[in-house]
């Protein structure tokens, strides 16, 4: 068994009266697809929020790579190989496809801010972009403005701005989010193509495609982590049952 | 997935207007040189003989007047335009660097060598201070706050009896720059200014085109993002303010110079709004908005003033038609048309 790479421990989130992360613990190994899944508001956005840095959580710990990373900001984590994507697409929708990705290259090449000398004529830095938009598929879009692009494309330009800043570890927080079926399957080769290159914890409503990809799966419900195991685990648990899968059952015969 | 949809078509369409910029740093590099700067740069050069044969020398003082806020439109602009950051406290950057000459100069410091580059270093010391606080809020509270720092400073030098509190300072005479130049003619110290706008330019222009400047302007676009990419959003943000604090530092300096005169009157609210409206004028986010604004304004002003004294309303009628028909500035209608 592999090491483990992110180790969530105790986490507590409250907003008001409302336990949004109730002492959840979590592990993921270096290497392996890990997905988070559970009903509308179980609380997985708002974890991966803490698990990125965007919010601070209350209680419990964080650590990443062998180092505590709870009191980072969101950048910092960024450097130690912690990247993730956004659920509603954010990227940089007036710039070309080319400078999204070379931003994020940017940023965690090592060579720190510069104020004199043009960023344009990086030739590596904006190859390393083009490469990184090629794996993503964007390769015959490089110069296209990121806002232009259909709905696929933008978010696998998301996915691509994670990959960019060379990451051990990529949140995925719903990369299917408003696909439709073919585009979700070019996202599902997508991932594929990434095992074993990062290591991935996948937010996704779509069980198909996460029981095709996951190597373990968490199941969260009002905050709470109800049960952790292989997909087949996962699939045949009875509480996993009854508290998603199952209304997705009833949803998919209604 | 339908409102998905439609949500997308949405934001397309100002997009359209950005498709000229298609290319490697399209929306993030900014030329220097453009087919109109030649031609106006030999024009500028030649401003003073020319004014001199038409016997018109208090033209040559406009000119340097109006250079002058062009430089301070454009360090406003460099954080309001390219970061995003829209600052209603600039015009205490250029107060301080003004005072900063005239309290010098009354301390018999009259050297350029030395009152300048104080100015420059005393106004980024105070942008660093500001901006530490302010830049911790966003939208309508950063626009306050900076207004309010800005407010406190004009108070602080209408209370210093010291320096003349509300009757200001006035300076025997122009810093003293040696060389063998006398800043007391208005043709040379028009060329000084003209000299050091043209610089501040040159470094605003390579600021934007480096890293540095990129991830600036990536900031005024997506911050969150920026910050979820990787980068220290608040200290980017903190150095911009920091360096046009101190350009509108050098303003100041100038100004006081210029004009003779310091009084409070320079740090006001209403002095911020000025170059607020130059920078939309001329064009937010534009190399050359900040001298193109700075420049239509003044000129504005100068023709409206010696009609009437209801001067104010003929420039309200300008910058109304010019948001309402240019949306980008003076400087963004010349982007477009040469795009088409």
């Amino acid at each position: 068994m592999s090491a483990v790479l992110l180790h969530v421990d105790g986490l507590v989130k409250r907003f008001g009266g409302l336990t949004a992360t109730d002492h959840v613990h979590i592990e993921v190994r270096t290497g392996e697809v890990h997905a988070l899944i559970g009903p509308n508001g179980a609380g997985k956005t708002t974890l991966i929020h803490q698990i990125s840095g965007a919010i601070a959580p209350d209680k419990g710990r964080i650590r990443f790579d062998g180092v505590d990373v709870t009191e980072l900001p969101i950048h910092r984590r960024v450097l130690f190989g912690l990247a993730r994507s956004y659920q509603i697409t954010s990227v940089f929708k007036r710039l070309s496809v080319l400078d999204n990705v070379a931003l994020a290259v940017q940023a965690c090449d090592g060579r720190g801010r510069r104020f004199w000398r043009a960023a344009s004529a990086e030739r590596a830095r904006y190859d390393e972009a083009a490469g990184v938009a090629e794996r993503v598929g964007l390769g015959g879009r490089l110069g296209h403005v990121a806002g232009l692009l259909a709905h696929g494309e933008q978010r696998q330009l998301e996915v691509g701005l994670a990959l960019a800043t060379r990451p051990k570890l990529v949140l995925l927080d719903e990369p299917m989010a408003g696909m439709g079926p073919d585009e979700s399957e070019r996202m599902v080769a997508l991932l594929q193509s990434l095992r074993g290159a990062a290591t991935l914890l996948l937010v996704e409503h779509d069980m198909n495609a996460v029981f095709r990809l996951a190597d373990r799966v968490s199941t969260l419900v009002s905050g709470k982590v109800i049960a952790c195991g292989t997909s087949d685990e996962i699939r045949n648990h009875p509480e996993v049952k009854r508290a998603y899968l199952g209304d997705e059952a009833e949803e998919a015969a209604a | 997935m339908t409102r998905i949809a439609s949500g997308a078509h949405l934001v397309a369409r100002p997009i359209e207007a950005e498709r000229a910029a298609e290319r490697v740093g399209g929306l993030l590099d900014h030329s220097l040189l453009s087919r109109a700067s030649l031609p106006l740069l030999v024009l500028l050069a030649a401003l003073p003989a020319v004014a001199g044969a038409f016997n018109e020398t208090f033209y040559v003082g406009v000119a340097s007047r109006i250079l002058i806020f062009a430089l301070a439109a454009t360090s406003l602009n460099l954080i309001l335009g390219f970061g995003g950051m829209v600052s209603f406290g600039h015009a205490a950057f250029v107060g301080i660097g003004a005072y900063a000459v005239g309290i010098l100069m009354n301390a018999g410091v009259a050297t350029a060598w030395i009152a300048w580059p104080v100015a420059m270093l005393a106004s980024a010391l105070f942008a660093l201070l500001i901006g530490a606080v302010s830049l911790r809020t966003k939208g309508v509270y950063f626009i306050m706050i900076t207004l309010a720092f800005a407010q406190m400073l004009y108070y602080l030098m209408v209370s210093l009896k010291a320096y003349g509190g509300e009757d200001g300072l006035s300076l025997s005479a122009r810093s003293s720059l040696g060389l063998g130049l006398d800043l007391g003619s208005e043709a040379t110290f028009y060329y000084v200014v003209l000299l050091l706008v043209m610089a501040t330019i040159v470094v605003v222009q390579r600021l934007l085109n480096a890293r540095f400047g990129h991830a600036l302007q990536a900031i005024r676009e997506n911050e969150a993002r920026m910050a979820a990419i990787g980068f220290p959003v608040y200290r980017h943000k903190l150095i911009a303010f920091t360096v046009a604090g101190a350009m509108a530092g050098l303003a100041g300096a100038l100004l006081a110079n210029q004009s003779g005169f310091v009084s409070p009157a320079l740090l006001q609210w209403s002095q911020s709004g000025m170059l607020m409206i130059m920078v939309i004028l001329g064009g937010v986010g534009q190399l050359y908005g900040g001298v193109a604004g700075a420049v239509v304004f003044l000129l504005l002003e100068e023709v409206l003033a010696a009609r009437t004294i209801h001067w104010q309303f003929g420039l309200g009628a300008a910058l109304l038609a010019v948001v309402l028909l240019a949306p980008n500035g003076l400087m963004g209608l010349r982007r477009k048309r040469g795009a088409q």
